[in-house]
């Protein structure tokens, strides 16, 4: 096995980057796959919450980088999905406490254990950041349809550039079709016009999805929504399967100009 | 040679100044990291200004640096170099590539023909957070982003859209002209004056703003 390791990042917080990994999580280890989740986020953890994993934490991966216990320790296996692991972060340590050679050597050693090994960046642009992505195959940067979530996404963006990162893929989550109708809310075609990056999931604004992160049980286990869907799309596609975006409407219109299924105009 | 030949280091006001000697690259580096490591405690926490000299740094090594230092609690805020790319690296980074006072080398270059006639050729999406400076004239093909920055002492075309902050003739140059596809910025300045842009079209056409009878006017841009 030779995992890929992909890093998922947006610059601002709070827009739905951890959410986002446990889903695409999910959704990859539905379809059988072998997935390391790594928690980012060390000082801040989230992740473990979100996966409803908390309470089985023995280790984090500063005690595996300094060496207090093997990897295969440090890896807690979902309740639920047995090819799902979680590698969480320290809690009471900071970002220092991991360099990003550290992660490199890491995910070096996971590449032979799993086919996907997600990481969960936390918000900014400093050192955990810089940790996180530094050994990252792809790179999907999460924003919100909203001007500082944009310019953000846009910032880092630039730096994965400058990085030589050019593997990215954007998801654009909590949209509000009602709200773009109105003219409220920047549109897809706003946000891509922009970032000029490829597009690989568009979520929409669902508030099961706040319910189920409470719940630590990953929105995509529940598996009816269209923010459910939208999340397995985004595990099927970055498996390398064309799957069409999701009508998040009845009928013909703005969406489907989107989803370049048009039919000209309105 | 000695390190400490290879490596001289002076306090600035915000942070340190360390000038590389003239060696190859790996030297030099190895050199750095030899000194920071022996002198560890002094450098913890300082916000480090690195000048380079001649030195062609590429993404790759300035990210390394960038990390190495970061490992040992050193902060990278500037990289100095009269080398064109280095400069380039530095402010695809971020970094900044001059300190406060322009350094005395550049000042001198100022009033050179030279200057005026060169322009700095960008073939990207300037991104938020960039900072471009350059003594003449900047082209850019590609879009200029809200939050990225263009300083030019001389005019500065965009073939794209242009979103971010532009100033033209930056030192006082009352001739510099801003043209771009779609002349948005967030703010733009050419020598002192300072304009912002009105509502948004529709439809985006063409335009060149310039200074006219020390105001500055967007008009647009028909060829021929």
């Amino acid at each position: 096995m030779t995992a890929k390791v992909v890093t998922i990042a947006s610059g601002k917080g709070g827009v739905g980057k951890t959410t986002a990994v446990a889903n695409i999580a999910v959704g990859l280890a539905q379809d059988g796959r072998k997935v390391v989740c790594i928690d980012g986020d060390i000082g801040l953890r989230n992740l473990d919450v979100i996966m409803g994993l908390e309470n089985r934490i023995v280790y984090d991966i500063v005690d595996v980088v300094e060496g207090r216990c093997r990897l295969r320790q440090a890896m807690i296996r979902d309740k639920r999905l047995p090819e799902l692991f979680l590698i969480p972060a320290a809690q009471t340590r900071d970002k220092n406490a991991v360099s990003p050679s550290d992660m490199v050597r890491l995910c070096d050693e996971l590449r032979q254990e799993c086919e996907w090994v997600l990481i969960d960046s936390p918000a900014g642009i400093e050192r955990g950041f810089r940790n996180s992505i530094a050994p990252a195959d792809k790179v999907l940067i999460v924003t919100n349809p909203e001007v500082s979530a944009v310019r953000d996404a846009d910032r880092v963006i630039g730096l994965l550039e400058a990085e030589g990162k050019t593997d990215q893929g954007l998801i654009i989550n909590r949209l509000n079709l009602s709200m773009v109708k109105r003219g409220d809310m920047l549109s897809v075609d706003d946000v891509l016009d922009l970032l000029a990056i490829e597009l690989v999931g568009i979520v929409p604004e669902d508030e099961n999805v706040i319910v189920s992160s409470n719940r630590g049980t990953p929105i995509v286990l529940d598996g009816k929504s269209k923010a459910s869907q939208a999340f397995i799309n985004i595990s099927q596609r970055l498996q390398g399967q064309h799957v069409p975006f999701i009508d998040l409407e009845d009928h013909d219109g703005l969406w489907s100009r989107l989803t370049k299924f048009a039919k000209g105009g309105e | 040679m000695s390190d400490s030949n290879l490596v001289q280091i002076k306090g600035l006001r915000d942070g340190l100044l360390v000038t590389l000697g003239e060696a190859g690259w790996s030297v030099l580096h190895t050199a750095l990291l030899g000194q920071i490591d022996e002198k560890s405690d002094f450098f913890k926490g300082a916000r480090l200004a690195l000048d380079v000299g001649p030195q062609d740094l590429h993404v790759v090594e300035m990210t390394a640096l960038r990390d190495e230092l970061s490992e040992r609690g050193i902060t990278l805020w500037a990289v100095l170099s009269n080398s064109s790319a280095t400069e380039n690296t530095a402010q695809i980074l971020g970094l900044a590539t001059r300190l406060s006072k322009l350094r005395p080398d550049t000042i001198t270059q100022v009033h050179e023909p030279s200057a005026e006639d060169s322009a700095m050729w960008v073939k990207r999406t300037v991104r938020s957070g960039v900072r471009l400076e350059h003594e003449g004239n900047v082209v850019v093909l590609g879009d200029v982003n809200p939050g990225a920055e263009i300083i030019a002492s001389g005019s500065v075309i965009v073939w794209g859209r242009l979103r971010g902050v532009v100033h033209a003739g930056a030192q006082g140059d009352k001739d510099a002209v801003v043209c771009a596809l779609d002349l948005s910025p967030t703010q733009l300045r050419i020598a002192t004056e300072i304009a912002t842009t009105p509502e948004r079209r529709s439809q985006p056409y063409p335009e060149m703003a310039r200074l006219k009878e020390g105001h500055l006017e967007a008009e647009p841009w028909h060829p021929g």
